[in-house]
C-alpha cells in the first residue's frame, strides 16, 4: 500500500519535470557544443583521443560544489593523461541565481587556474537531458559516450580527508582496465539545480 | 545530532504521530524560504500529533557557527536536529529512493494509516497542510 502511494506521488513528481528524467547506466549520451569560459565552443566528440568524459554539473555557489571544487581539479589532473578529462558544466539559471552567471564562471576558473572547460548551459537542455538535479552531480561516460556511473564523486562532502569510498576514481580505474564497475549508481546531498522560472 | 538510526526509526516508525521531515541547510535559498511554512505547520498542528523535524544536513563544521545561530535568530520552535552522517549515500535511499540528495526535500511519515508522502522541492503552506491532512 505504502508503495502504491508512493509511485504515485513519484509519478506526479516525475510529471512536473522532477527527478526521474534523464539518463540512465547504459545509455548512450548525445553529444552538445557548449560556451566554455575562454569564449570557444566545446563538443565531447571535439576532445582529442578521448577513452571517457568525467561530466560534471557543478556551479560557482554552492557549498557542495565549493567543498568539491579541489577534488575536481585533482581528478582531471590525475585522469586527462590517461583520456578522461573533466568537462565540467553550469547549468544554473543567473536569474535565479546571480552569482552563478558566466562572467562569474570567468573569475573563478581564472582564479582557480581550472586546467578543465567550464561550459555554460544557458538553455539548461543538456542538464535536462541528462537528468541532472543537483551541484554537484556527476556522469561518466566511455569512450563511446554511453553513461557508465551517475552520482556522487565520493562518500564524504565535507571533508577529503574522510573519504573512505572514491566512487567516482572507483568507476574509472575499472572502466580503463576494462572491469565491471562495481558500484554504477551513488547519490548525495547537493544544491538544486536552478531551472529557469519557466522551466 | 542525530545519525541514519533515528531516521530508520522514523521511516518504520507506526505510532500515531505524524511526522513531517524535512531536509534543510542554513545556506540552501529555497529551505530557507520555506522554512516558516513548517514553523506554521508546527504552530497549527503540534496538538494533533503531528511532529514537525528540521533536519540541518549543513557542514558539521558550521554547527555552532552557522546552524545554532540560524535557528536563534530565526526563533525556530519546530524541532530542529542536525544530521551527523556524512556518508550521504548510505540513508539517501532510505528516506525515499527516488530523493536525488537535492534539498529541500520532505517526508510525511503515517504508518498506522500506510501514508508516507515525499517531496524533492520547496513547498508552499497548501501543498504541506494538504499532505499532512491526508495523513490525519
Amino acid at each position: 500500500m505504502i508503495h502504491f502511494l508512493a509511485s504515485i506521488a513519484m509519478t506526479a513528481a516525475v510529471a512536473l519535470g522532477g527527478p526521474g528524467h534523464g539518463y540512465h547506466v547504459g545509455d548512450k549520451a548525445e553529444d552538445f557544443k557548449l560556451k566554455n569560459v575562454d569564449g570557444k565552443m566545446v563538443s565531447l566528440s571535439e576532445i582529442p583521443k578521448a577513452k571517457g568524459y568525467i561530466v560534471v554539473f557543478t556551479c560557482n555557489t554552492c557549498p557542495y560544489a565549493i567543498a568539491y571544487e579541489q577534488r575536481i581539479i585533482d581528478l582531471h589532473n590525475k585522469y586527462a593523461s590517461k583520456g578522461y578529462s573533466v568537462v565540467a558544466i553550469n547549468p544554473n539559471d543567473k536569474e535565479v541565481k546571480p552569482d552563478d552567471s558566466y562572467e562569474n564562471m570567468q573569475k573563478l576558473a581564472k582564479s582557480k587556474n581550472y586546467p578543465f572547460v567550464y561550459l555554460y548551459d544557458e538553455t539548461q537542455e543538456v542538464a535536462q537531458r541528462f537528468g541532472a538535479t543537483r551541484t554537484p552531480h556527476v556522469y561518466l561516460l566511455d569512450a563511446d559516450k554511453t553513461v557508465r556511473y551517475i552520482g556522487a564523486i565520493d562518500d564524504n562532502s565535507e571533508d577529503a580527508d574522510a573519504v573512505k569510498d572514491k566512487y567516482l576514481e572507483n568507476a574509472i580505474d575499472a572502466l580503463s582496465a576494462g572491469k565491471t564497475i562495481a558500484t554504477t549508481e551513488t547519490k548525495a546531498i547537493g544544491c538544486t539545480i536552478k531551472w529557469k522560472k519557466t522551466n | 545530532m542525530i545519525q541514519t538510526d533515528q531516521l530508520t526509526y522514523w521511516k518504520n516508525n507506526t505510532s500515531d504521530t505524524v511526522y513531517v521531515l524535512n531536509f534543510w541547510a542554513t545556506w540552501c535559498g529555497p529551505c530557507v524560504a520555506e522554512l516558516p511554512e513548517f514553523e506554521k505547520l508546527n504552530e497549527n498542528y503540534k496538538d494533533k500529533n503531528v511532529q514537525v523535524v528540521l533536519i540541518s544536513t549543513d557542514f558539521k563544521r558550521n554547527l555552532e557557527n552557522e546552524v545554532k545561530s540560524f535557528v536563534e535568530e530565526k526563533k525556530l520552535k519546530s524541532r530542529v536536529v542536525f544530521l551527523n552522517e556524512p556518508r550521504a549515500n548510505d540513508y539517501i535511499n532510505l528516506v525515499n529512493p527516488d530523493w536525488s540528495g537535492a534539498i529541500p526535500a520532505t517526508l510525511i511519515i503515517a504508518n498506522n494509516k500506510g501514508y508516507q508522502r515525499f517531496f524533492e522541492k520547496k513547498l508552499s503552506y497548501e501543498e504541506l497542510e494538504a499532505a499532512v491532512k491526508a495523513a490525519l
